[in-house]
């Protein structure tokens, strides 16, 4: 029996202002409602056009579940399609990347599609003479997202008509992709290192959520950031601290230098950790990276955007991005109970190779799932999706710093333990998910 | 002195794991070389550790911080703890050279980890690349080869 579906009240009513019902995470016909709703009237990541660098170029990927193609049309631009043939339903590729020439072409018939997913042939076309395939579905070809924007090579895409303008969804947020990008010398990134995929048994929006909770570094990771702390102090003196304990040892920072780091919030849901100093500012410096920089830039903007040290960016839905660390994560939602994270490296044209191999020494030892730091985490959320089946209490507290003056899409940079930007992811979900209803 | 035997290769490939599966891995550390290095890459062939990335590349001192976690009040990961068992084939000796002090042993091997009720089974390939050092062999490069390596995981919580 439906409880959700087409009442918006039964929706809204999930999320109070300092709290939110469990059927948010656990729900089965909540998720599908987020898959319509959350994922179709939001700008969702879909990939980086350096992936896609040459005509005919694709790359396999989903918003929300929906099957998407990324791909390189003869124009040049980037366009995303619906990866299904529009004939029988068969996906056209299965292979994460390739290259497809100038035309899609399905394994079962032998129809053929443009890059751009409009029907180029069909095998025997005269046996469809005079059954008016012009009207019918097949004949639009493969399905294109309408609503596509490449913004300094991030390529988002919203599939519903409904929702707001790229622009307006992201506002100034997007300072954090231009503090990314123009981190390379050349203004450019390009996908790089190979991508980690981490399978999470909990619901994405957890996920979402820890990117900027801060008070859970020092406790949940006590066992891993801790015990690298502990067996670093029997090194011999004077030994060169490895950039693996320089990455682990600030999660043990104290409840003082995350209240300072700040938390900023933006409208949308859209917020980020480390306004004044993060856990990436004290990395060694990179050899004649700040030369280069410095010629690029001039010393003024040079030091501006090196300067900048934000931990996590998180753009709502389900995507966090990192600065100083050139690395994003992608919340994939599968399940109620399931998620995958992907998460992906970048390389900064340009700049020294060592950046790209410590952001890749990040990635191994925290996100990856072999990694101590990801074993930690999971295991507190796995926790919860499992505590959250509990009768007795069916609401979930998200009211750190709750202050009764705040207003939705706010922007405003706060104290560094907040739950705000917690607020704020939720109070853009549930706009977002009965906007359309 | 000596130079091992391949049934000495084969044999220390074979109390190697049996360490790991008996959660004696404190013992099972000091089979490392001090600049020994545990291998497990994400792509399928790989040749770089540096610039690609890799479900593990650790030295030492990465790897005893994972065996003094295991061991932690504070692992709550471990609340329960996992278990693993290793089945191997018999380790092929893949390269002996005795001037160079430097042995290539290649081994097949199923890998199941439990904790809890679920259970977790990986098919890979061990190469283990070892030396003399001080009388005895020690590790220079494990290296792990899943088959599905570059697949989507859970977690992988102790040592193939």
């Amino acid at each position: 029996m439906a409880r959700y579906r087409g009442d918006v009240e039964a929706v809204k009513a999930l999320v109070r202002e300092t709290e939110v019902h469990r059927d948010v995470y656990i729900d089965e016909e909540v998720f599908a409602l987020e898959m319509e709703h959350v994922f179709g009237n939001t700008w969702v990541y879909v990939g980086h056009d350096s992936q896609v660098a040459n005509p005919g170029d694709y790359f396999g990927t989903t918003i929300g579940t929906q099957p998407v193609l990324m791909v390189r049309h003869s124009d040049g631009t980037v366009r995303v399609l619906h990866n299904r043939c529009p004939h029988k339903g068969t996906r056209i590729t299965t292979e994460t990347y390739g290259n497809t020439g100038k035309f899609f072409r399905c394994p079962y018939h032998a129809w053929s599609f443009r890059t751009d997913g409009s029907l180029l042939a069909i095998p025997l076309r005269e046996g469809y003479d005079n059954t008016g395939l012009e009207q019918s579905h097949a004949a639009q070809g493969m399905s294109a997202v309408r609503h596509v924007h490449n913004y300094r090579g991030f390529v988002f895409a919203k599939l519903n008509d409904t929702g707001p303008s790229f622009d307006e969804f992201f506002g100034e947020s997007l300072s954090s992709f231009d503090n990314l990008i123009d981190r390379s010398p050349v203004g450019r990134l390009e996908v790089a290192g190979g991508v980690l995929r981490y399978m999470h048994d909990c619901n994405w929006k957890m996920l979402v959520e820890n990117q900027t909770d801060t008070c859970h570094p020092m406790i949940a990771h006590a066992s891993s950031a801790g015990t690298a702390i502990d067996v670093w102090k029997n090194a011999p003196a004077g030994a060169k601290k490895p950039m693996a304990v320089e990455i682990f040892a600030p999660f043990m920072s104290s409840y003082e230098f995350f209240e300072k780091m700040g938390i900023k919030v933006w409208p949308n849901g859209h917020g980020y950790t480390g306004v004044h100093h993060s856990i990436h500012s004290d990395y060694s410096a990179i050899p004649g990276y700040f030369e280069k920089m410095v010629e690029a830039y001039g010393e003024k903007r040079a030091k501006a955007i090196l300067g900048e040290n934000r931990h996590n960016t998180v753009y709502f839905p389900n995507l966090m991005i990192k600065g100083p660390i050139q690395l994003i994560r992608v919340f994939k939602p599968l399940a109620a109970d399931k998620t995958l994270v992907e998460s992906w490296t970048f390389r900064l044209v340009g700049a020294p190779d060592v950046l790209l191999e410590r952001t890749l020494v990040y990635n191994r030892l925290i996100n990856a799932p072999t990694s101590v730091v990801g074993h930690d985490d999971l295991e507190m959320y796995e926790r919860a999706q499992e505590g959250l089946h509990v009768d007795a209490n069916q609401w979930v507290n998200i009211q750190r710093l709750y202050d009764a003056s705040e207003v939705p899409d706010a922007t405003a940079v706060t104290n560094g333990t907040t739950e705000w930007q917690m607020r704020n992811q939720f109070r853009a979900w549930s706009k977002f998910m009965t906007m359309s209803m | 002195m000596t130079p091992p035997t391949d049934q000495d290769l084969i044999d220390f490939v074979l109390r190697e794991t049996r360490l790991i599966d008996q959660h004696r891995f404190g013992e099972w550390l000091d089979l490392f070389a001090d600049d020994g290095v545990y291998w497990m890459p994400l792509e399928w062939g790989q040749t770089d550790p540096r610039m690609t990335a890799s479900l593990m590349y650790e030295d030492k001192l990465l790897l005893k911080i994972r065996v003094e976690r295991l061991k932690g009040n504070r692992t709550f990961s471990q609340k329960p703890k996992s278990r693993c068992h290793h089945l191997l084939q018999t380790p092929q000796i893949e390269k002996r050279d005795d001037g160079a002090n430097q042995y290539v042993t290649w081994t097949p091997m199923h890998y199941v980890e439990t904790r809890l009720d679920r259970q977790d089974i990986y098919a890979a390939w061990a190469t283990h690349t070892l030396a003399v050092i001080d009388g005895g062999l020690k590790i220079k490069l494990k290296r792990v080869d899943i088959v599905n390596c570059d697949a989507a995981f859970g977690n992988i919580q102790l040592f193939m």
